[in-house]
Order: C-alpha cells, then structure tokens, then sequence
C-alpha cells in the first residue's frame, strides 16, 4: 500500500448515506461510467447548508484526497452509491472514528478506498482544507499542516480484501470464484 | 455450545455444528432480494464480473420487487425498471413483481413476505438496509451493497460475520394506545443511533409473542436504526400460520438455545411506555408524544415498509373516524394488498376508504416507497420546503422525504393520526 497525500474533508458525527448521496441521484447506476462519475459530483452534497462544498459547482472531481470524520460515519441505506460516489469525487482514503456497518462493507467489497479506525477524534484534530498523509504501512496520519502524526488502528481481517482491490479480486485470489 | 437463534440460522447456512461472535463464514443464501434502486447496479457487477453469458445461480432463489421510483416521469427510473425487465426476461427469473402489471406488489419489505419469500431459520439478503424486516419470521436477514448482491447472484455465497447478540425482553400487556413503533423507538432511544452497530438484535417477551406479524415486523425493521446488523425475533404459531397461507415450501424452524450467551439483554415492562416520537435528525432522538405538544406541523404521513401496512391504516382509521384532520395528511399503502384492505377492511361499518375520505386526508396513493426516501422531484409526498412533518416511516434523516429545510418526527400511526387531527404532536390518549 502506497502512501496517500492530499486535501483533507472534515465531517463529524453520524454522517447517514442521504447526507453522502441524496435519494434523488438514485436513479443513476454505479456500473454506467458516465453515471459513476455524475455520482461523484453529488458526493455528500446532502450535507447542511453552510458546509464547505465538498465537490465545488460544476467541477468533476472534489479537491480532496482524504475524508475525516467522527463516529459512526456511513449509517443508514445500503446504497453501495455511497462510497462509490466518494471514491469517484477524487477520495482515496478515509479516517474515522467508526463506521455504519453496511458502509463499512460496501467500501471494502467495491475497493473505491481505504476506510481506516483510529481510536483519536481526529475530526477535532483536522479541519477541512489542511494537508493530509496517510502511510498504510506505518499505520498512521499526519496532518501535516499542523505538524501532528496520529496513529490509525490496524485494518484487520478485511486488510486482504481492501489490499486485493474488493471482493472480485479477493475471491479470484483466494480461489473462490473463476 | 449454546446459539443464539441468530447463530443457529447461520450455523446451519454455513454448514457447521457450531460458530459464535466474530467467526467469519461462507454462508449459502437461501432468498436475494433486489429493487429498482439497487437491482440495475447489482446486475451490472454480476454481468461485469461473471460474464454477460452467465446464469445467476437459483433462480428460484432472486427476488426482484420494483418499488422504489414507480410513479414518476424521471426518465433514467424508468430505464432502471427495464433493466430488470430485460435480466428477468434473460434469466427466466419466476419471481419478478413488474410495475403495470396485475403482479405489482409494491414496498419491497412487505411485498417479500406477501409473496411467500420469507420463511423461519432461512437466509435472506437483500440490496436494501431495511432487509432487516424479515427477521420478524425467525429468519436470519440483514441488508447488502450491490457488490456483494453481484457476488450472491452469482455464486450463492457470502462471507459474514457472526454478529454478537443483544436481546431485549419486552414483558407485559400492551397497553390500547401503544404500538409496535413507540416499542422500537424507545429501544433505539435508549441504545443510540449506532448502538447495536454490528450486533443481532433479538426482541423476545411476553409482549413481543402478543404482537401481531406485521406489528412484528415494524420491531425488526428499524433494527438498522440502531446500527443493527440484523433484528430477530423466534418464530411461533402466529409466524407459521402467516407463513404457511403465503407458500407450501417447507421450512425449519430454529430457536435461541436455553442459556445461549448474549452480549446484554436490556429488560421492558410496556405498560410503562409511552406514545414517542423522534426528533429530526436521528432516530434516537426519542421525546414522549405529550411533551412536544407545542410542535407545529405542516403535514401528516403515513406510509413505508415500517409504517404502510394494513395493521398501521387500522389503527390510523380507528383514531380518525367521525374526525377531521387539521393539516395536509397523505396516506400511501405499502403494497397493493395493503391497499385492497383499506376497501375491505371496516371500522364501525365503514371501510377505512370512506374513513380517512371523510376526515380529509388527501387521496391515498399508489402503493410504492413514495415520499419515505423522497425520491425523485415529481415523488408523491415529497417535501419541497421547511415542511414540518409527523411521518410513520423509519428515517427522519436531514432531506429523507426531499427538503434539507423540512423536518421529520417519527411517530406510531396512532400518534400520527391524532398529531394530523392536533395540527400539532398529540398524544393518541386524548383522542382514542
């Protein structure tokens, strides 16, 4: 696993999948690249108005590498468009204190990104536009605008499925599926 | 090794003699359901990972139940409902539920059981986090991703972790105003918005026993409110003779082992809950129906998976006949059998048509998730401003029923139904 470095986006507390991606989008299907991407430039544009814009009006992407956020990020649906329309907004690694569950799965069976633990409430620790670095192999994040390296918990039993790219890979590898 | 009933249904998948918390298994599936919303995705990563040539591996065992965008000029909706036509038609699938057709059901959740899909100690998954619902008839049932779905569609398999258990024991007589919904909202109240993350909830008591399969059925839905991976109650008589109208496939019950170990078990005495609601923007946030008097609403709904089905528009007509309601009060049947029933079904001699007609709700809808996950713009019941709403669905996320301005109060129909005719939260006790 490479390290990962960029923008960082900062959210708190039970984030539910209608704040990442408003039942609306749901008419678009993840597996139609063009649909993927239009997905992406929804991504948590359900959040409350006064948030900063995570994906900027009329931009493709987000110009955030890294998502951080506080407990229980993810509950609610288990519309798989959630992660994917993070990963396709530009998100290649998350942080956060815990997950909803069926997200947590859903990140980790399609491989849009990695989803770390820590055990710190980093989302009071970063704030949305400060330089982030993540080293998998170090096990920690740095918010390198604040000059502070944070330790991540360790991905555990899904570490092989993430590290396989999801599921697919994970089960090809693993001699489940042809 | 004692089980749980949740371990025995997976034990038994899994084809081993015993497993417990935090084991990972391969488990064969015994129902996968899919809807419009997550179905055309599900049958893109089946077709991209297995092949276009690939056949999906029971077909007895897919279930495909359109609900979600039903009513609606959106036009990428409609294209979903053809995909699925299309794989149906491909695959010679038998239990496709088509829109416009006389074989239309409607919400997925009561629409499986109706169909004769659920059946006690079987594993369903399915592309919706209120797969949770079935667990009311002793099955194992917990919602997936789409990746995942693909994955089942083709092999029949997945790898899960056994969950830990936490059993709530609700004893006692339920009392005539209470239902089913101010049980479940107490519940998540108390436990919080993620506080059975990962965990089988398991509902069990006297009074659980007394409720019926579809108030049952409201208990289990709303497992995934409280992060539950899946909600679980042990079959019974009422649970057989349900199931056993619905299909003539056998089954095998299974039930929680005497001392079974559980992570905690909580303990109620219902007579001494109250009519509740939560308030926006988590379930969890439970306030007593008589202390939020001086909530103003714009707007009653009574609808959903949770809160549409015939036990819940009983209780909604009960509450409202000889009545009026003060505010906007919409009223969309789960399915199209619910619907029937609100023609059949009398209160005081009159049918609960003519009931909510006479109390001035607006016209019932066609059965579909409608207003519930608000949907696209042209969804029935769609909040478009700061609508202030009492609503008998599950979620009262910020923008669920559309607007990001509009807030949400869950509530039982009862409390709902005496809220539409308050124009403000009441307590169904002033007004039953």
């Amino acid at each position: 696993m490479k390290t990962i470095r960029g923008k960082v986006y900062v959210v708190r507390d039970d984030i539910d999948t209608d704040q990442i991606i408003p039942a609306q989008y749901l008419n678009l299907v993840p597996t139609i690249p063009e649909e993927y991407a239009k997905l992406g430039t929804y991504a948590l544009c359900g959040l409350p108005d006064g948030s900063a814009p995570f994906v900027k009006p009329g931009a493709p992407k987000a110009e955030y590498t890294i998502l951080v956020a506080g407990r229980n990020f993810g509950c609610g649906s288990s519309r798989e468009h959630a992660p994917i329309a993070l990963g396709a907004a530009g998100i290649r690694a998350m942080v956060a204190e815990s997950y909803a569950r069926i997200f947590f799965r859903n990140v980790v069976a399609t491989g849009e990104f990695y989803p770390f633990e820590v055990a710190e409430r980093l989302c009071e620790r970063f704030a949305t536009g400060d330089e982030g670095e993540i080293d998998p192999t170090a096990g920690t994040i740095a918010n390198l605008t604040a000059g502070k390296t944070f330790a991540m918990k360790p991905l555990g039993a899904v570490a092989p499925v993430v590290e396989a790219g999801g599921l697919f890979a994970y089960a090809r590898r693993a001699g489940m599926i042809k | 090794m004692s089980m749980t009933i949740t371990e025995k249904i997976l034990a038994r998948a899994a084809s081993k003699k015993c497993l417990g918390p935090g084991d990972n298994v391969w488990v064969e599936v015994d129902i996968l359901l899919t809807h419009d919303v997550c179905g055309p995705g599900t049958i893109g990563v089946f077709q991209r990972e297995f092949g276009r040539q690939a056949r999906v591996w029971n077909r007895e065992g897919v279930v495909i139940i359109p609900d979600h965008y039903i009513f609606t000029a959106d036009q990428k909706a409609h294209r979903n409902v053809d995909t699925l036509r299309e794989f149906v038609k491909e695959q010679k699938l038998p239990h496709y539920y088509d829109v416009g057709t006389p074989d239309y059901k409607g919400v997925c959740h009561v629409a499986l059981p109706e169909g004769g899909h659920v059946r006690p100690g079987e594993v369903i998954l399915g592309t919706d986090s209120h797969t949770c619902t079935h667990g009311a008839f002793g099955a194992f049932a917990t919602g997936i991703g789409n990746t995942d779905a693909g994955f089942v569609m083709g092999t029949g398999k997945l790898l899960l972790k056994v969950p830990k258990t936490l059993r709530f024991r609700l004893e006692g007589e339920m009392p005539s105003y209470l239902m089913a919904k101010d049980l479940i909202l107490k519940v998540i109240g108390d436990i919080g918005f993620d506080g059975a993350s990962y965990c089988a909830m398991e509902f069990c008591g006297s009074a659980i026993r007394s409720l019926s399969m579809e108030e049952r059925m409201t208990i289990c839905n709303m497992a995934i409110e409280a992060g539950g991976k899946n909600g679980v109650i042990e079959p019974d008589e009422k649970t057989f003779e349900y199931v056993r109208s619905r299909t003539n496939k056998p089954f095998e019950p299974v039930y929680s082992d005497a001392g079974a170990g559980v992570e905690t078990e909580r303990v109620y005495d219902v007579s001494q809950i109250e009519p509740c609601v939560a308030e926006p923007h988590v379930p969890s946030n439970h306030a007593l129906a008589r202390e939020r008097r001086s909530v103003k609403l714009d707007r009653a709904y009574i609808g959903s998976c949770t809160g549409g089905k015939l036990t819940d528009f009983l209780a909604a007509a009960r509450l409202l006949k000889g009545k009026r309601v003060t505010i906007p009060t919409f009223l969309v049947p789960a399915t199209v059998e619910v619907a029937e029933g609100l023609s059949r079904e009398l209160v005081n001699g009159k049918s609960l048509v003519e009931v909510f007609a006479e109390a001035g709700c607006e016209d019932i809808a066609p059965p579909s998730c409608a207003a519930c996950l608000g949907g696209p713009a042209d969804t029935f019941g769609r909040t478009k401003g700061s609508e202030v709403v009492i609503s008998t669905t599950n979620r009262n996320f910020l923008g669920r029923m559309g607007s990001k301005q509009s807030r949400i109060y869950l509530a039982s129909p009862y409390t709902a139904a005496a809220s539409a005719v308050a124009g403000h939260i009441a307590d169904p006790r002033d007004y039953l």
